[in-house]
């Protein structure tokens, strides 16, 4: 199987050198080899599982729980002002 | 003093024979001693450690003892510690310091507990070996030119060396059970929704469970009575029947009626023949307590690890977004643009196991193949789920052997990712069926710790209990130690 790891890092918002795709490249191709052998697996008619029990999501009470907890959770970001997390310019 | 359980460190304090801050003292020293040797803690914070035994001390003298009463616990570098370090050992998360605890951290501090340190891990708890750690490997107690397993590999290291009587962990794939088999520790992962995951920094969201990793059965028990509760933070906690049997369930010494499953598929050839004679005894020696040994089947249990190697990835690459550089974490240096400042500083925050399995789960869900692996590896899932459903229509409890192999050596599996994987062959269904499972030693192969783990249906952790304590009742495994030197 061929994969885009360029492409797929550009997806996962990761930089990669060229040194690493060497690397990644060949090793994705062998993971997805191995998980391929799901394909001969017998699963018409077979529902998914995206949560292990047969639950539903619970409803908590409509009442006011988060409190004005800005600046600690602010304390561990890289760069902020005023309140605001900063970023370089997005709009010229 | 290094080797004590619960139970004994409870006497000595509640005699007034010791205090917590003489015995929080007592194994700081030791860490300080030996820890250059091992690498178990990534932070330790003395004057904290001393100042919460002294309030444990002081607790005791005015209220009485709570259920965890001046115990040092310590806690895998995974969960939110307020006002501490908290990096899952990633440098993405260098210098992270959260503005609150974990659910489980709340509820340690709540039953008087003393935390004690931050223990090393894999990067995002993603590896076998604890050897993907930004802080380097965690060498085995037993012996230190091996792994101890991972990627709680510093909690497992931390108790198995006599640092502290018991330890948190947590579980995606394997994390606390094989661990716990490679070092000598009873270790258990708990039926998915048991303990909250708050605070718990996600790798997995749909396989994640935090569990106790301890020296004894009952000291495990006595820890995960105390972490498990249903919570409003975690709208995928539930309500935990049974939680007051579970200590009772301690004192079981026979097996009487229980009915035991083995499963075929995992007594393969491939599996290490010392491992498998190992757990054939225990097998033979529970049959000793009373118990029936049933052959059973769990047919799909040869897809479990690709399944895996789909759904947790996918999880992994959608939890990970959230290391942006932008709200905490690493940022790079002066970044042209937006895309910049986030694909080049999660290039550099991020190690080269974590971005595998990025790259892996964005493949898997990208366009044109999200069916084809995504939704494919969740029907499997449900397969996989089906089988240990229709397997506990027959059986009570399922015994296999944790691991395939016993602690490898450093550097031995690094090389290829895929044969790293498979280390977590027999332990990677279960997760993905919620289920709750548990090590508990069982032997010596060649000198290392060989483990034996149970499986029962969800909820049903008193069974586990039961038979664990019974086995551990009529064998001295769990009373075995290694030597420590620095």
């Amino acid at each position: 199987m061929d994969i885009d790891v360029h492409k797929i890092a550009r997806l996962a918002r990761i930089r990669l050198t060229d040194e690493e795709a060497k690397t990644l490249g060949p090793q994705l191709v062998s993971i997805i080899g191995y998980v391929e052998s799901l394909q001969v697996v017998d699963t018409e008619h077979v529902p998914t599982t995206a949560h292990p029990h047969d639950i539903f999501m619970p409803l908590r009470d409509d009442t006011v729980s988060n409190t004005d907890n800005r600046d600690a959770l602010q304390a561990s970001a890289p760069a902020i002002d005023s309140g605001l997390y900063t970023v370089p310019k997005v709009i010229e | 003093m290094p080797f004590s359980n619960f139970e004994d460190l409870q006497q000595r304090m509640s005699s007034g024979e010791t205090n917590a801050v003489a015995i929080a003292r007592q194994y700081m020293a030791r860490i300080q001693k030996y820890d250059a040797s091992i690498n178990a803690f990534v932070h330790l914070d003395q004057d904290s450690v001393i100042a919460q035994a002294q309030a444990s001390d002081e607790y005791r003298k005015q209220h009485g003892a709570r259920p965890l009463e001046g115990l040092p616990i310590a806690i895998k570098d995974i969960f939110c510690t307020r006002g501490e370090k908290t990096t899952c050992c990633s440098n993405i998360l260098k210098g992270f310091v959260p503005a609150y605890d974990a659910e489980v951290i709340r509820r340690l501090r709540e039953a008087g507990a003393v935390l004690l340190g931050k223990t090393n891990m894999d990067e995002f708890a993603m590896g076998s070996s604890n050897e993907t750690s930004a802080f380097g490997a965690v060498k085995n107690p037993w012996d230190t030119t091996r792994i101890p397993g991972g990627s709680s590999g510093g909690s497992a290291a931390a108790v198995a060396a006599g640092f502290a009587p018991a330890a948190l962990g947590t579980d995606t794939g394997g994390s606390i059970r094989q661990p716990a088999s490679l070092c000598g520790l009873v270790g258990l992962k708990p039926t998915y929704g048991s303990v909250s995951r708050r605070g718990i920094i996600a790798f997995a969201s749909s396989l994640d469970q935090a569990g106790p990793m301890t020296r004894t059965v009952s000291d495990n028990a006595s820890l995960m009575s105390v972490m498990a509760g249903q919570d409003a933070g975690d709208s995928t906690s539930m309500p935990v029947p049974h939680v007051n049997t579970w200590l009772a369930a301690c004192g079981k010494t026979d097996m009487t009626g229980l009915k035991i499953g083995r499963p075929k598929e995992y007594f393969i050839d491939g599996i290490d023949p010392e491992i498998r004679q190992r757990v054939e005894t225990a097998l033979q020696q529970c049959q000793d307590l009373g118990a029936e040994i049933i052959d059973i089947s769990l047919p799909h249990t040869e897809y479990a690890v690709a399944a895996y190697y789909v759904i947790a990835p996918s999880e992994a690459s959608a939890n990970l977004s959230r290391y942006d550089g932008v709200r905490y974490g690493h940022r790079t240096e002066n970044p042209a643009d937006l895309n910049d400042l986030y694909s080049i500083s999660r290039d550099e925050g991020f190690g080269e196991e974590v971005k595998r399995r990025i790259l892996t789960g964005a493949f898997a869900l990208s366009s044109g193949y999200y069916d084809a692996y995504y939704t494919k590896a969740q029907k499997v899932r449900t397969l996989i789920r089906q089988d240990f459903e229709q397997a506990f229509e027959k059986v009570d409890i399922i015994a296999t052997p944790a691991s395939p192999v016993t602690a490898f050596k450093i550097g031995e599996k690094t090389d290829d990712p895929l044969t790293m994987y498979l280390s977590d062959i027999f332990t990677i269904a279960l997760n993905l069926a919620g289920l709750p499972g548990m090590s508990q030693p069982c032997g010596l192969a060649n000198g290392l710790p060989v483990g034996l783990q149970w499986i029962a249906p969800a909820w049903q952790e008193a069974t586990i209990y039961q038979a664990a304590s019974a086995y551990e009742s009529a064998t001295s495994w769990h009373t075995q130690t290694p030597e420590v030197t620095s």
